[in-house]
């Protein structure tokens, strides 16, 4: 266990963690306090880009701010939701630290699996280190059979006609090198999690070391089928969109 | 190269074979125009085969919910001795 401590407090580096948030008032609290309590040993910041969340959400991280300090706090807010790619990137313009994690706010992601993330990219000195939540070790909780089917489906698909390289396409929980995620997130256009599926897919062709990490991912709403007709559509136009231009 | 290329090129070569072996005649005829519609039906199966074993092989982990919610409460513990007020959701 002692040795466990001494790889990852690597001193040498720094990590930034960008979290775009929006009405995220409890859940950035919690988030914020469990990246504390496993990283303890480990140089980073935390980048709370929020879209003028009117829950207060800004309001607590100026609290967070107080306590933990502001120069591992940093709260760069926008006006309004601008969309996640262009939250990343606003997040970027900020980073300070060698590598960037980009995770969600709403605790799908747990803050546990970040050591992991660095322990595997310091291993293999990979340019991106994504979790996937479709290997043994990993998993997915909350989802119903029908969420089941078509995420299986979907990642079928999109397997057979991207040939990706990753087991988790649409996974938004990653660690990239910082030069890694500024040249692949200029050359992305689309939104959503189509974005995500295009960043990791341009760094597939681009060439870069991709390693995968088990998560695990608790769905915050129970049961319910988030999947529409139309984010079906939205996800099949995103597949043909990459199969053509990546 | 592009992706596209690469599929459409192997996508050719296939072709070119199946022509190649029209012309041959190591098979009969009649079985090789159907090759390709073979071909297409079993890739069809492997793919529904991939999504079935992959449903019945989800990786799911509700213990993960339980542990989340020790985590949500040792948080807002924590906080709460800390003075900051983080509400309820």
């Amino acid at each position: 266990m002692a040795d466990e401590k001494e790889n990852i407090g690597d001193k040498k580096y720094k990590y930034s963690i960008i979290i775009p948030t929006y009405n995220e008032r409890l859940n950035i609290a919690i988030i914020v306090y469990l990246i504390f309590k496993h990283l303890r040993d480990v140089d980073f910041e935390i980048i709370v880009v929020d879209d003028g969340s009117p829950d207060g959400t800004q309001d607590i991280v100026k609290q967070l701010q107080q306590l933990y300090g502001e120069d591992r706090i940093l709260l760069r807010a926008r006006a309004k939701k601008l969309g996640l790619g262009t939250a990343y990137i606003h997040g970027l313009k900020y980073a300070t630290g060698d590598f960037v994690v980009i995770m969600d706010a709403d605790l799908s992601h747990h803050p546990k699996y970040l050591p992991s993330f660095i322990k595997k990219q310091l291993e293999t000195d990979a340019s991106i280190v994504t979790g996937t939540r479709y290997v043994k070790d990993g998993g997915v909780h909350g989802w119903n059979l029908m969420r089941k089917l078509t995420s299986r489906g979907a990642n079928v698909l999109a397997q057979t006609l991207l040939w990706p390289g990753v087991s988790d396409l649409t996974g938004s929980f990653r660690l990239y090198k910082k030069l890694v995620l500024e040249d692949v997130i200029s050359s992305c256009v689309s939104k959503g999690y189509v974005f995500q599926m295009e960043m990791i897919v341009r760094a597939s062709r681009k060439g870069y070391q991709i390693e995968e990490v088990p998560i695990t991912f608790v769905d915050r709403v129970f049961g319910t089928s988030k999947l529409g007709g139309s984010e079906i559509v939205e996800y099949l136009k995103g597949l043909v969109y990459l199969l053509l231009t990546t | 190269m592009k992706h596209i290329v690469k599929i459409l090129s192997l996508l050719v070569a296939i072709s070119a074979f199946w022509i190649g072996l029209l012309q041959a005649t190591i098979i009969p005829r009649s079985h090789t125009w159907l090759l390709p519609i073979y071909f297409v039906v079993s890739f069809g199966c492997y793919g529904l085969l991939m999504v079935g074993v992959g449903l019945m092989q989800f990786p799911t982990c509700p213990q993960e919910a339980v542990l989340l919610q020790k985590d949500i409460t040792e948080a807002k513990e924590f906080f709460k001795h800390k003075g900051v007020d983080v509400g309820s959701d």
